[in-house]
């Protein structure tokens, strides 16, 4: 009856979260207005630098990561600022929720974000470096993408609430989150690649692949769940 | 259950940053007080009301906030107390409706308790549909209280809430918080407006070098 209860209050937090961030997220547009311009950017300024359609069909699967994970920097950043802005973090601590809660509305908000995001740039790979996906490679693909950005917003929600209160946030984030990512990006990258058949890759190849993101969302979200309330807490 | 003392610190050390901003604070405080904690910039009545809230680890003494024991756990006690700190903890881009659904929902209180937090607050008509961030300090400071009310804290910490509002937010605040004794809550209240905070306050403790002593 009380493991029922807390559960009940569990979810109805982390519920709350999850609907405040997009709220605000819808309200003031900053991934709309801001981290989908920058992202897109990236595409298009990899196509000129690189110029080369062969080129560009091969590394497509990482410069659509890469840009995923530079973007994820700005989001986390400002998921993590209106919360601190108005010392809001500081209330939900006293709060006496269960902080676990927050962590899971935060990532799966953010995690929402990051698919909507890989969607554009997906488009955009599609449209400016002429990639091609098979039926089964889509299939890949979009299992790809759920599993990756789920990884990418626990990890992006853990290190977030860690930088939250800290001196130099904006830059210490990015120093501390890249080498956490370098699983993600290669994982990700080798299974976009696979679903393009960029290299001659093999769809089959790029399962084992997904298969390391799930383990490593599974990973973070377990891991993140327990730790993010006592790093908040200190 | 009524627990008749609601706060005894003995002896009590709160280090904050290295340095001990509370050095051997001995005080308590009893059910339906509304105490003022005075004292000047620096003296350690932030991190005092911190410490009753359970944020800050107490280094020395004994803590009992509720009865729950500080020191063993922090976190009991959270739930029960409701912290306004110099800022409001609001979320700047929703609205003030939209910021107490939000904390209601994180509690399990009613839209009816969001009502009346809001119509005791003067919330309510076209302010509650109105953005946080476009708020004056005094509307802010008053949706910052109304979220306390929607949490039903059994111990208000307060630091400095006169500040920032006018005539009428403060004789509504001070109306507030005597509704909130009346309703079985204690306050306690740090302010340097020592001639309204004394007449709205039933006892005074002075803070001085991090200990603290009657007025």
């Amino acid at each position: 009856m009380k493991k029922t209860a807390i559960k009940t209050a569990k979810r109805r937090v982390a519920s709350a979260v999850f609907i405040k961030d997009l709220r605000i997220e819808a309200r003031s547009r900053v991934v709309t207005n801001q981290v989908l311009p920058f992202a897109g950017l990236i595409m298009v300024m990899f196509a000129f630098a690189l110029d080369n359609d062969d080129v560009l069909q091969r590394v497509a699967g990482g410069l659509i990561w890469l840009a995923t994970i530079f973007s994820l920097f700005i989001i986390v950043q400002r998921s993590f600022a209106i919360d601190t802005s108005d010392s809001a973090l500081d209330s939900l601590r006293v709060a006496g929720i269960d902080l676990s809660a927050v962590f899971l509305g935060k990532a799966i908000a953010l995690s929402l974000q990051l698919i909507a995001l890989d969607i554009v740039l997906i488009a955009a790979a599609f449209l400016l470096y002429q990639v091609q996906v098979s039926v089964i490679g889509l299939v890949l693909l979009v299992t790809c993408v759920a599993c990756a950005t789920t990884g990418l917003g626990f990890v992006g929600t853990l290190y977030g609430g860690l930088t939250a209160g800290t001196n130099g946030r904006e830059t210490l984030l990015p120093l501390l989150l890249l080498p956490v990512v370098a699983p993600v990006l290669i994982a990700a990258t080798r299974a976009t690649e696979a679903a393009f058949g960029s290299g001659g890759a093999a769809i089959s190849e790029g399962w084992a692949w997904v298969g390391l993101l799930a383990i490593f969302a599974a990973v973070f979200g377990v891991g993140g769940s327990l730790a993010f309330g006592p790093l908040i807490d200190e | 259950m009524t627990i008749e003392k609601v706060l005894e610190f003995i002896d009590v050390v709160i280090v904050y940053d290295n340095f001990p901003a509370v050095a051997g604070a001995t005080f308590s405080v009893n059910a339906g007080e509304i105490v003022l904690l005075q004292g000047a910039n620096g003296a350690g009545k932030t991190t005092l009301l911190r410490a009753c809230a359970g944020l800050l680890p107490i280094a020395r003494g004994s803590a009992n906030v509720l009865g729950c024991d500080l020191r063993l756990d922090r976190l009991a006690v959270r739930s029960r107390v409701g912290l306004l700190g110099h800022a409001n903890g609001l979320f700047q881009d929703l609205t003030v409706l939209e910021n107490m659904l939000f904390w209601s929902r994180l509690v399990g209180a009613t839209r009816n308790d969001v009502d009346q937090a809001m119509d005791a607050m003067g919330l309510s008509g076209r302010l509650s549909q109105t953005q946080v961030a476009k708020l004056s300090a005094g509307q802010r400071r008053r949706c910052a209280l109304a979220s306390l009310i929607v949490r039903r804290a059994q111990l208000w910490l307060l630091d400095e809430p006169h500040a920032g509002l006018d005539a009428q937010g403060r004789d509504e605040l001070d109306r507030t918080l005597r509704a909130a004794r009346d309703a079985g809550a204690t306050v306690i209240f740090a302010s340097h407006e020592i001639e309204r905070a004394s007449a709205l306050a039933t006892r005074s403790l002075v803070v001085a070098s991090g200990t603290v002593k009657p007025a």
